[in-house]
């Protein structure tokens, strides 16, 4: 990513969690901190979240889930970017996430996980910090 | 001394004394420039009479029991009976809920409330593709009326009110019960209970929709048709807030768009052909206890004052009933902490405690926990606990509405009633409700509500004990309920056997008739009710709807 070159966030509700309050606080304030913010609504499967970040071209993957079904969603989606190659991309997780599955994510290949309490600073420095590397 | 007089005096010497602490500030300030409710209604250091001398008692506080309602809907409140304790529950299997349930009632509670999980809420058997990971995650799965019938095992249903919250599907839940009440000797006007069945809400704040919002109306004003009909201890609907105040909603928003939603619900059911006095008994409510205190007893007191005058002088129904606001109060799950959770025992109980001065008719505590899972058995029963407490051991209950009269808490039931009502003047010339929600209005609402809350905690204006203030190192809870993938699996070997075993050509002859209902004008109930009783699964019914009604995309904006 080159210097100056706006940073492009795709935030995702995945699966059948309508909770989206986090997501939209998080939009803004990125949004606010001069990113290019898309939001893709509720309900999305693992294939439409992967379509979306391949056809907006982001830097960023967010995904949001306080329902419990990230073991299984979150996997998917990190087997839909890399059969895409779309190995480059900073993939984070937030919401309600047992703090004993974060390793398995990880592993999977989300980068960093944020739970209930985290600062939206926080996130827009982990951004920064970690986009360029 | 003349009563004007009096007045004049206490007037003068508020002013005097008004003065007075002016100057002391000089030298010795407050702690903040801006003393402010949580939903930004400015807050003085002090009220005094004269501060609620525009405020007519007879017409806008009156008696418990009677019109408009502000102090209450029954004369004697808890003094006759306390609130029902009902404490939201259910996850994994009918058979982990049905225990979960009985150990509730076995601890006192009294009455029962269903939480489902997301493919059933969403009307997706647990074997749909798009129920892989979620099945009993967030609630109980069922898919058809067996699964129901061991969700009740050994809980007779015309012994306890319970409460559903489902609503896209509200319409086949309701007749799985029925079906399940007809099969236990039960006549349905024996069955007491709630199902929540407000889907408007569903498209500003929840997100469990299905179809597109006229039909979900159309399905709405079926049930409540058929209910006023035939179930008449049953709450035909819950029209909710809580959920668009845990979106982020001020108290204000709260009341105004629940109040809202209401009015749209009324109008859809009379053009429907209803009598607004056949149905307007049985809506019913339901709110969060949010933090400020004071600005949670006011806000219930003048959501009652409100939809009183709303169904008298709008509405023009004549049975008393119809004006009365009778609600639920969960307490906000928004104010939880993942951190020191066990401070979380307090901040419920302290909502609680403004739930019951507030006049609720029933209450579900949150528990420790829940910040991070659903509440484990020990929360939970400190969770029931917190409600007899407060039932039991700190008087509050032994007097209706004592904290009337209160300078502060008139003033603050005035205002948040008079900013309601802007609200509600707004959306009306919006065209109501429906087209405030699809033109995105309430839903903006919300996000910059949640948003201007969010940059108050960052900024440290709004602490949050054990969060952005007071934080410690802490090792990570343990004893988390956990809901494991097989119940999906379990759910699925099931709804494999009851197809092969079940009689498929009824099943079909029973979907059709539900599709040709659905294209018609039909009142919904009876069809779904037959189609439960053969077996049809959850998904299955909602697949022929979603054939005739199309399903609702939801938005992108924030």
């Amino acid at each position: 990513m080159g210097e100056g070159k706006t940073i492009r966030v795709l935030l995702a509700k995945p699966g059948l969690d309508g909770h989206d309050r986090g997501a939209k606080v998080i939009a803004r304030a990125l949004r606010d901190a001069g990113m290019e913010v898309i939001y893709t609504g509720l309900r999305q499967t693992p294939e439409q979240i992967v379509s979306a970040a391949e056809q907006e071209d982001v830097d960023v993957l967010m995904l949001s889930i306080l329902s419990g079904a990230h073991n299984y969603l979150f996997p998917r989606i990190m087997e839909g970017l890399e059969k895409k190659g779309m190995t480059d991309i900073l993939v984070m997780g937030g919401g309600i996430i047992p703090k004993e599955d974060i390793a398995g994510l990880k592993k999977a290949g989300v980068k960093e996980v944020f739970g209930p309490g985290t600062e939206t600073k926080a996130i827009i420095k982990y951004v920064q910090d970690n986009l360029n590397q | 001394m003349s009563d004007n007089d009096k007045l004049v005096k206490v007037s003068d010497s508020y002013k005097t004394w008004e003065e007075k602490t002016q100057k002391q500030l000089a030298k010795a300030p407050e702690s903040k420039p801006r003393f402010e409710t949580l939903s930004g209604l400015p807050i003085k250091t002090l009220y005094a009479p004269p501060d609620t001398t525009d405020i007519d008692y007879l017409e806008n506080v009156g008696f418990p029991g009677e019109y408009p309602y502000t102090r209450g809907v029954q004369n004697t409140m808890f003094r006759g009976r306390f609130w029902t304790m009902r404490q939201y529950a259910g996850f994994g299997s009918a058979e982990d809920t049905n225990k979960r349930f009985r150990y509730l009632l076995e601890q006192g509670q009294t009455g029962l409330s269903v939480a489902f999980d997301l493919p059933t809420q969403i009307g997706y058997d647990s074997d749909a593709p798009i129920a892989t990971g979620e099945v009993g995650k967030v609630g109980v799965a069922i898919d058809t009326v067996h699964d129901l019938k061991i969700l009740f095992n050994e809980i007779p249903l015309d012994q306890v009110s319970t409460s559903m919250t489902i609503n896209s599907p509200a319409s086949i839940l309701t007749a799985m019960y029925l079906a399940l009440a007809d099969k236990g000797g039960i006549p349905f006007t024996e069955l007491r209970g709630t199902i929540q069945n407000d889907i408007l809400k569903e498209y500003i704040a929840r997100g469990t929709y299905i179809f597109p919002i006229r039909p979900a109306m159309r399905i709405v004003s079926d049930i409540l048709g058929f209910c006023a009909k035939n179930m008449p201890q049953w709450n035909s609907i819950s029209i909710s807030g809580y959920h668009m105040r845990e979106a982020g909603s001020t108290a204000v928003q709260e009341v105004a768009f629940t109040l809202a939603d209401g009015i749209a619900y009324v109008e859809a059911a009379i053009n429907a052909g209803l009598e607004v006095d056949d149905f307007a008994p049985r809506l019913s409510f339901f709110f969060s206890a949010h933090q400020d205190f004071f600005e949670e007893v006011a806000k219930y007191r003048a959501a009652r004052k409100l939809w009183a005058k709303i169904m008298k002088e709008k509405f023009k129904a004549k049975n008393p009933r119809s004006w009365m606001l009778r609600y639920h109060v969960q307490t906000a799950g928004c104010s939880l902490t993942a951190q020191q959770p066990l401070l979380n025992i307090l901040r419920t109980g302290f909502e609680a405690l403004s739930a019951v001065l507030g006049g609720c008719q029933s209450l579900h505590t949150n528990s420790y926990d829940e910040a991070l899972a659903l509440p484990s058995e020990m929360a939970v029963q400190i969770a029931l606990r917190t409600q007899q407490l407060i039932a039991y051991e700190t008087g509050v209950t032994e007097t209706v509405d004592p904290l009337a009269g209160s300078y502060y808490v008139e003033s603050l039931t005035d205002a948040i009633a008079t900013q309601a009502q802007d609200y509600l003047n707004k959306i009306e010339e919006m065209g109501g409700m429906i087209p405030a929600i699809e033109a995105g209005y309430v839903q903006g609402e919300i996000s910059n509500s949640a948003y201007e809350y969010q940059k108050k905690v960052e900024a440290k204006d709004r602490v949050v004990v054990g969060v952005n203030q007071f934080v410690v190192e802490e090792p990570p809870l343990e004893g988390l309920l956990k809901v494991e993938m097989t119940v999906g699996e379990i759910q699925a070997k099931k709804l494999k056997v009851l197809r092969s075993e079940r009689g498929n050509q009824a099943v079909g002859r029973a979907l059709d008739a539900v599709k040709k209902g659905a294209e018609s004008k039909e009142n919904l109930m009876p069809l779904i009710v037959n189609a439960v009783k053969a077996e049809a699964t959850i998904g299955e019914i909602c697949n022929v709807l979603r054939d005739v009604f199309g399903e609702y995309t939801g938005t992108t904006s924030f």
